[in-house]
Parts: structure tokens; C-alpha cells; sequence
């Protein structure tokens, strides 16, 4: 048993709704008990799509466990097919139904429905959200791709290639996929089938036509593209185009396989963020701390694109996608840290707070982890909520998407600069040490408060610590401060004033200094000078 | 004035229909998110799955992080392999949490679709924590899956186990209102009750150790239509339900409040002076909204049992037509007079089979559906107006000072739709 206040992941059905829910003409029919519809509002609040996900649920309740929740899901399943008519089904089990052992694929099968019926066995008590759309989308393709056949030569026809990956509740999904067509189209690609977003069941056997498949997020299509390599001996890229130099990759990489010049797109590459970032106002950015924690895919993308396109250091590492742990934890090791691989946010926020980063990329969760220390913050990866689905075109990927990047990942930081300035106006009578940063919508917490801001009374306690991670040596007293000392630490810029009174206080410990002087804080500095 | 609702165990000409099928509901896990806001020193320890932490962090938003009074022990692969002692497991997982929280003084061990299927005993467990935790924390438990409860069900499941722990009352007659209200409301009535010379107590109480307590003397007020299985547990310790309708909207608040007046013997005249400047302020709150809701036609869609008082408010008060009432679950008795209440035909839908409904909906084209956020957003699309429900749920509504408020949330969305250009 696990304890869990917040999960990044959903269950793995969660994942199939997401590759079903992006699809057309397609339907799912769920083995699950009376209220695990709730996932519906996910797409439809969240992502607000219009219509209903395409899910019947079997919603079965305690009366019917005494008789036969088999023949209530038949029922459902051929109710299903009587209504929507579908070109292809999928049906499947929720944690619940997968422990009654009714077996979907087999009653499913047993009613002969003139159309593939897919069964999927997503073990709910192993896996998550991802693997359950990475696995769906993987069973659909080899259910539906057909049989291998020759593919005719190309005789000058326009080199064509599939898009795998974009899905429903995909962060910049939607965005990113315009984005990615551009580029190809450009290239002279021909895009022959773009799956599961706006697929139908007729379009992923159209799959084996294409030259190459292009993987926009390997969590959920790497599977699928290794099914075609084998089937159809389609090659995949799967270069995620997230920033200038990936894009770059991407196209070099797509070019190359189809042997055409990747020159005249690059040429015409607009992208701003280059310029922006050489631009001399982005002077201040240059090394920055900053700690990253997403799904694979944009942690990876976002690291690179912190470190080599706006120069920021990267000071933490992480995600809550085991599957690609190795990954995340070489591009960690390439920055000279140890990656943060968990899928608990306390864990996360352990490392955040070790890391004392000046700007957080991650998730929802780092937002709030952010918010409550009082660090600037972006969201580059889901779970995400309902203001990251924007109405305007907010791509990651492609160039456009690195433009998106810099402004995302800046402006937070603009804003600290404005807070810099307000602090050291502070002694003027327009400002006050009580107002709150603008940008981090309510006043801090008392934590966040009593760490970065210097403590009003009692002057000589030490900071406190968040209870959570009181460890045995931090239980050691720490010096008191002097009062000089704790003026002068007010004069540095608020968001590296944890960090220097953190190193400070460590290093009148470690020399079990009985005063924290004007002396200490400065000898501290230059002991632990960035 | 003494006037309160007729109490008739007739169904008074309301069509009442059953349907089974597929249910676009919550369950019981839900409640959690209003319960532990009301209750302020328990926690909510959901023993369940993946779904059932996701299912609660959806509904929660972005509450999950003021450092919530829930969370979900998740069931994995070693526990249902046997690998691992579930009780085992239990005991380690409470004995961080409570390590972690030690305000907790109330511990709700909140069982899932998953741990009753497998038969996980939580209430021996909740036993065997309870001993080892005393006195600093009690420790009860109650089930809110989806097999067992609908969505505000598991309000009912979580008052029904804290039922048995109330302390024995003294044999002086008291009056119980039972049922979470928000803490705005919960005073009002408070004064009101007061005013009129009646000694009430609310249960659920705001903390744990302030729990009220019931006897022979109890008479009892449910302030919400969901709790069959609280009252049958009051019931049991000898206390005895006062019928009334709920007390929603200007004429259900005077019933519900006349009928515990009635039960406690108060003076007419008293009872007339206590509400008159409650009822005058919540006419005047209501007659603006009553010009934009006479005649809509309305539909709901089942979702929390508030359907039926809901309908016959937006029908008596504000001259709307139902066209069709929906809910998970009729409770026949607790709902007499509500029923009495509404015109006679009106079609009632107990249980649900989500496609016919939504056949029947469409095909009457309501200019007002009442439903759940997984419906909201396609039927606007499809060109109805929607009022999502849930809101119904996390909003004061009871009583005079709601009044207003209540017919607000109903002729928004009208309005809005009225306004919008684009």
C-alpha cells in the first residue's frame, strides 16, 4: 500500500479513454463500477471538448455482484455497437472489474460483432496513465494496420509519413501537431495518417502506406512505431522538436530518412528565441538555478532547452515516468546531478527545496510546491489543469513552440527581476516588507514567508523548518543571528535569500559558530560561492 | 402561521418510473471533499485504488493542496498477491499518516470499490486502530464506493458510522438538525432555532470531540434528502424523525422550520414573529429571479437525491415546468412531502440509463438541463443550457438568506446565454 495525496498519473483505463477519446468512430466499452465515470469530465472540463468521450461504462453496482455483471457487460457492448455503430471497439476492465475476473475480450467476443473488437488488458494495480495509452494505442495498431505488404517504390511521389503520439488531454497536443505538420509539409512530406488524435480505425490500416513514422511523444507511440518498424520496416524518428536545437534535429533527422535537403527549411527557420536570448537583456539570465520535473519527454526537452538555448543551470532533474528513468537519469548525469525519479510530489518538493533552484519548470504540482516557497514557476508538462488547454495557439514543439518556450520560461523570471527591484527600494516609504509578489497570486505561506523574508520578531530565532523534513541534524541548534547580520541578509534579492541563510546557518553549525555575525555571512559566501 | 407541508405517504399523481442502466455518477468517495472541510480534526484515509485517488484529486481541484484531511492508501499488485499483509500494510500507512498529522483526532477509514470486492474487513481494522490509538484519535470507518453509494450517499455512510459513537443523551427533549451545512448557514439556523426557544444541535459537529449527542428525547430534522441510513442509525439509538420538506427556498425553509416548531410546541405568534423578517427578505431575493425562470422548462438529470426538493422549488417558487426529475434514489417517506409538492404528473426518474435520458432530453429540448459536469459542456454544445450540479452541492443553499442565491445559480446560465454575441 501506498499513501497518496496526489498522483500524477491516472489508472492506466484513464490512458486508453485518452487514445479513444482522440479518435473517431471508435468506441470504448468499460468494465467498471457505478462512479468511475468521473474521468469523463476530465476531457470535458479540462480539455472542454465538446462532446462526451466515446466510453460506455458498465457502472455496475453492489446488487449486481450477487448476480451476472458478465451479462451486463454483453449487454453494454452490444448496446454500444446497436447505437454508435462504430468502425471499431475496444473493451477492457477498471481496477474494479479486474479483480470480479469477468473476461472482456472474451464476452465481447462471443457476441460476433461484425467489426474488430479490441481487448485490452491493462493490469490497474501495476501500471498508469501512459503505459495505459501506450499500450492501447499499440494494441490498435497491430489490431487494425493490416498485414505487411510491399509498399510501392516512390517513382518521384512525395515522400509520405504517419504522426504518432498527439492524444486527448495531451499538453499542447493540439498545438503542436499544426506545428510538426508545418515543418513536414514544408520538408515536401506528404502526412499520411495522423493517430490516434482525429483517427479512425479505417485510417491506422491506411498506417503501412507511409515511408516513416514520425513519434511525437514517445510515451505514448514509441511502442506502436517499434510495431511498424518490425512490420512494415517503417523507420520512426523520434527526436522530440521541443526547442531550436531539437527542432533542428528533428528536421535533419526526418530529412535524412526521406534523402531530401533539410537546408532550405532551416534557412527559413523564424524562430525568435535565438536573438531573444543572445539579446543583451538576457544577460541576467545566464546561469540561473533551475530544477525541472515533468513527464519524460518535456523534462528531457525542457533540461536541454534550459541549459543550451537560454543558459540557465540546470540544478535539478527529474520525472514520474519510470519507463524512461535511464534516459532522464543520463541527461542528469551530463549536468553533474543526480535525476529525481519518483511519482511521489512530496518527494519532488523535498528536492526542490535541497536544489533551492531560483526558477521551477514542472508540472501542476511543482506549481503549487513553487507557489508555497515563493519561486517563480512554469508548467511544461501535464497533469495540468484547466488554463493550460489555451484558447490561443501555444505549441512546445517546432519554432514557433521554441518562441512559445522563451517567453513561458522568462517571464516568471521578469517578474523576480521586478520583485528585485521592489526589495531593494524596500526602505522607501512606497514599499513595505509585507508586500506579498505579485505574480505569486496570494501572499506567501507562513513558510515560504518566514524563509525568504527575514523574520519580523523573534529577530534571533532561526528559520523554521517545514515539519515534513525535519531530519536528525537539522535538530542540532543553530546559532542565533545578529542583528546586523540579519539586515544584511535582508539585502539580498529574496528569491537566493533561503538558499544564503540555508549556508549560512549550515556553516556556523559545521564551525559551531555561537553568533552568526556580519563576518559569518560573508565568510559563508565565499565558502559556498556559485 | 404555523404552516408546514402535509405529510402523506401518497405519491399525490407524481409519475414515478425506475430505470436501470448505464449512470453518469459519482460515488461516495466524493463527499469526502465537503465532509472533511465541515468536520475541521478528521481525516479521510481512502483505502483504494489509482482511480480512487485520481477520482478525489479531480473533484478536489486545486484544494489538494492546503494541506487536505484526505488521501487514498493505494492497493498494489503485492497487496492482492498476498505478498504483503493488507492489515499489515494498513497499520504502517495510518501509523505514518497520524506520525505526520497529529491534529487528526478523527480517522475515517473510507472503503472503495476495490477493497470491497475483496472483502478487506476496514471495520475490524478501524477496531484494532482505534484501540491502539486511543485516546489521541478514534478511528471509524464507512463505505463509499461506487458499487454501494451514489455521490452524496457517502455523506450518508460517513454520519451513519459516526451514529453509534454519539453519547447517550439526557432524557430532555433536543432537537438534531442532521446533515453538513456549510458553516454560514449551520448559524443561521442556529439563531433562528435559538429564537424560536428550541435547543438544537447539528451533527455532523465542526470538530470531533463536540459531537452532539442523541437519546430517547432526540427529535430529529434532516436537512438534507440523503441520509436513509443516518436516520435508521438515529432511529436505532431511539430518536425520532420530524417530517418536513427541505428547507430550500423561501416556502421549504418556513416548512422545515414550522415542523420542528410544531414538533417542539411554539407558540404560532412566536414562530410568526422569529421568521417573518427570514421569509420577507427571501420573497424579495426571489421575485427578481422569478421573472426569468416562470415557465422554462426544466430537466434533471439524477445526480445527488437534492433533485426532487429542487424541482419542487424551481416549480412552486419560481413557476418553472419540470419536464422530467431525475434522481439516483427516491427515499419514499423522507421524501413525502416533497412529492406532494410537486404538480401532479410530473415525470420522476429513479436510477438512470444515461443514453434514453439523454434521447429525452434532446428530444425535448429543455431550456434549462440540470446535470453533471460530463454532460455540461456536450449539451451546450448541442445548443441547451446547462447548470452543472455539483455546484449545488459546494454552495450554500439552505434557508431564507440563500434564497437568492439558490435562484441564481438557476438563471445564470439563462442570462448568460442571453448575453453572449459571439
Amino acid at each position: 500500500m501506498q499513501l497518496t495525496v496526489w498522483t500524477y498519473e491516472g489508472p492506466p483505463h484513464i490512458g486508453a479513454m485518452r487514445v479513444a477519446t482522440a479518435m473517431e468512430e471508435l468506441h470504448y466499452v468499460l468494465h467498471a463500477p457505478q462512479g468511475d465515470t468521473y474521468a469523463d469530465l476530465l476531457f470535458t472540463m479540462i480539455e472542454r471538448r465538446a462532446k462526451r468521450p466515446p466510453v460506455t461504462y458498465t457502472t455496475f453496482q453492489a446488487q449486481d455482484l450477487g448476480r451476472d455483471t458478465a451479462a451486463i457487460f454483453k449487454d453494454a457492448v452490444a448496446a454500444a455497437y446497436a447505437r454508435f455503430r462504430p468502425q471499431a471497439m475496444i473493451v477492457g476492465a477498471s481496477c474494479t472489474a479486474e479483480l470480479i475476473q469477468d473476461d472482456p475480450g472474451g464476452l465481447a467476443k462471443a457476441l460476433d460483432l461484425p467489426i474488430p473488437v479490441i481487448p485490452l488488458e491493462l493490469p490497474a494495480y501495476q501500471k498508469k496513465e501512459n503505459w495505459g495509452a501506450s499500450e492501447t494505442f499499440y494494441r490498435l495498431v497491430r489490431a487494425l494496420a493490416g498485414a505487411p505488404s510491399e509498399r510501392d517504390a516512390r517513382n518521384g511521389r512525395r515522400p509520405s509519413c504517419n504522426i504518432l503520439g498527439p492524444t486527448a488531454l495531451g499538453f499542447r497536443n493540439r498545438d503542436d501537431l499544426i506545428e510538426v505538420k508545418t515543418i513536414l509539409e514544408r520538408l515536401g512530406f506528404a502526412v499520411n495518417v495522423v493517430a490516434p488524435l482525429g483517427a479512425t480505425p479505417a485510417d491506422l490500416g491506411r498506417l503501412g502506406e507511409a515511408d516513416f513514422n514520425v513519434v511525437l511523444y514517445p510515451e505514448v507511440a514509441r511502442s506502436a512505431a517499434q510495431y511498424l518498424e518490425k512490420t512494415f520496416r517503417q523507420p520512426f524518428v523520434d527526436v522530440v522538436p521541443i526547442g531550436v536545437g531539437a527542432t533542428t534535429r528533428f528536421v535533419e533527422a526526418v530529412a535524412t530518412l526521406a534523402g531530401v535537403d533539410p537546408a532550405p527549411v532551416l534557412a527559413d527557420a523564424s524562430s525568435r528565441l535565438p536573438w531573444y536570448s543572445r539579446s543583451v537583456d538576457s544577460t541576467y539570465l545566464t546561469g540561473k538555478r533551475v530544477f525541472v520535473f515533468g513527464d519524460a519527454t518535456h523534462a528531457l526537452a525542457l533540461a536541454r532547452v534550459a541549459a543550451h538555448e537560454l543558459g540557465f543551470k540546470l540544478v535539478g532533474l527529474g520525472t514520474y515516468s519510470r519507463e524512461f528513468a535511464r534516459e532522464v537519469r543520463a541527461e542528469a548525469a551530463l549536468h553533474g546531478i543526480e535525476a529525481t525519479i519518483t511519482d511521489d510530489y512530496l518527494d519532488v518538493e523535498a528536492a526542490i527545496q535541497a536544489a533551492a533552484p531560483e526558477l521551477v519548470l514542472g508540472t501542476q504540482m511543482e506549481r503549487h510546491v513553487a507557489k508555497r516557497i515563493g519561486i517563480p514557476c512554469a508548467v511544461i508538462s501535464a497533469p495540468i489543469h484547466v488554463q493550460d488547454f489555451p484558447a490561443r495557439h501555444s505549441p512546445q514543439m517546432g519554432f514557433e513552440g521554441a518562441n512559445v518556450l522563451f517567453d513561458t520560461l522568462v517571464h516568471p523570471l521578469m517578474m523576480g527581476l521586478e520583485e528585485h527591484l521592489l526589495g531593494m527600494f524596500r526602505e522607501d516609504p512606497e514599499f513595505h516588507d509585507g508586500a506579498a509578489p505579485s505574480h505569486l497570486g496570494h501572499a506567501p505561506s507562513r513558510i515560504a514567508d518566514a524563509v525568504e523574508r527575514a523574520p519580523k520578531t523573534p529577530l534571533l530565532a532561526s528559520a523554521p523548518v517545514p515539519s515534513l523534513h525535519v531530519h536528525g541534524a537539522d535538530a542540532v541548534r543553530t546559532a542565533p543571528w545578529a542583528p546586523d547580520a540579519e539586515k544584511e541578509l535582508k539585502k539580498i534579492p529574496f528569491f537566493v535569500r533561503g538558499k544564503a541563510r540555508a549556508n549560512t546557518e549550515r556553516f556556523a553549525r559545521e564551525r559551531q559558530l555561537p553568533l552568526i555575525t556580519l563576518e559569518t555571512l560573508y565568510d559563508a559566501k565565499a565558502h559556498f560561492g556559485r | 402561521m404555523n404552516a408546514h407541508a402535509p405529510v402523506s405517504s401518497g405519491e399525490c399523481g407524481v409519475a414515478v418510473r425506475a430505470e436501470h442502466g448505464q449512470r453518469a455518477v459519482f460515488c461516495g468517495l466524493t463527499g469526502i471533499v465537503w465532509l472533511h472541510r465541515k468536520i475541521q480534526d478528521a481525516f479521510f484515509l481512502v483505502v483504494g485504488s489509482r482511480t480512487c485517488a485520481h477520482l478525489i484529486q479531480s473533484a478536489a481541484g486545486v484544494m489538494i493542496f492546503a494541506e487536505p484531511r484526505f488521501a487514498t492508501a493505494i492497493i498494489d499488485e503485492r497487496d492482492l498477491a498476498g505478498l504483503a499483509d493488507m492489515n499489515e500494510e494498513l497499520d504502517r500507512v495510518v501509523t505514518r499518516l497520524i506520525e505526520r498529522r497529529p491534529d487528526i483526532r478523527l480517522l475515517f477509514l473510507v472503503g472503495s470499490c476495490p477493497s470491497e470486492v475483496i472483502k478487506l474487513d476496514l471495520s475490524r481494522a478501524a477496531l484494532r486502530l482505534s484501540q491502539r490509538l486511543a485516546p489521541g484519535v478514534r478511528v471509524l470507518n464507512y463505505s463509499g464506493s461506487g458499487i454501494e453509494t451514489t455521490f452524496t450517499q457517502g455523506e450518508d455512510a460517513c454520519l451513519a458510522s459516526l451514529v453509534p459513537e454519539l453519547p447517550e443523551a439526557a432524557a430532555t427533549e433536543e432537537l438534531l438538525v442532521v446533515g453538513a451545512l456549510a458553516d454560514v448557514v449551520e448559524d443561521q439556523f442556529s439563531r433562528l432555532f435559538s429564537d424560536l426557544g428550541i435547543a438544537a444541535r447539528f451533527l455532523p459537529a465542526r470538530r470531533a470531540g463536540q459531537m452532539p449527542a442523541v437519546g430517547r428525547g432526540t427529535r430529529f430534522l434532516l436537512a438534507q434528502p440523503f441520509l436513509a441510513d443516518t436516520a435508521r442509525a438515529l432511529e436505532e439509538r431511539g430518536a425520532r424523525r420530524i417530517a418536513a420538506p427541505f428547507p430550500l427556498g423561501a416556502e421549504g425553509t418556513t416548512a422545515w422550520l414550522g415542523a420542528a416548531s410544531e414538533a417542539f410546541g411554539v407558540d404560532p405568534g412566536r414562530f410568526e414573529a422569529v421568521t417573518a423578517p427570514g421569509l420577507r427578505r427571501a420573497r424579495q431575493a426571489l421575485a427578481a429571479h422569478a421573472e426569468q425562470l416562470a415557465g422554462k422548462r426544466v430537466f434533471f438529470f439524477p445526480d445527488s437525491q437534492l433533485e426532487v426538493p429542487l424541482a419542487r422549488f424551481l416549480s412552486r417558487e419560481m413557476g418553472a415546468e419540470l419536464i422530467e426529475v431525475g434522481t439516483p434514489y427516491l427515499h419514499r417517506s423522507h421524501l413525502a412531502a416533497e412529492i406532494e409538492w410537486l404538480p401532479a404528473g410530473t415525470p420522476v426518474v429513479e436510477g438512470q440509463s444515461l443514453d434514453d435520458g439523454l434521447d429525452r432530453c434532446r428530444a425535448a429540448r429543455p431550456d434549462l438541463t440540470v446535470c453533471g459536469l460530463g454532460l455540461a459542456n456536450p449539451l451546450e454544445a448541442e445548443g441547451l443550457t446547462t447548470k452543472w450540479s455539483i455546484e449545488l452541492l459546494f454552495t450554500p443553499i439552505q434557508g431564507y438568506e440563500q434564497a437568492g442565491d439558490l435562484a441564481e445559480l438557476f438563471t445564470r446560465p439563462l442570462l448568460r446565454r442571453a448575453r453572449l454575441e459571439v
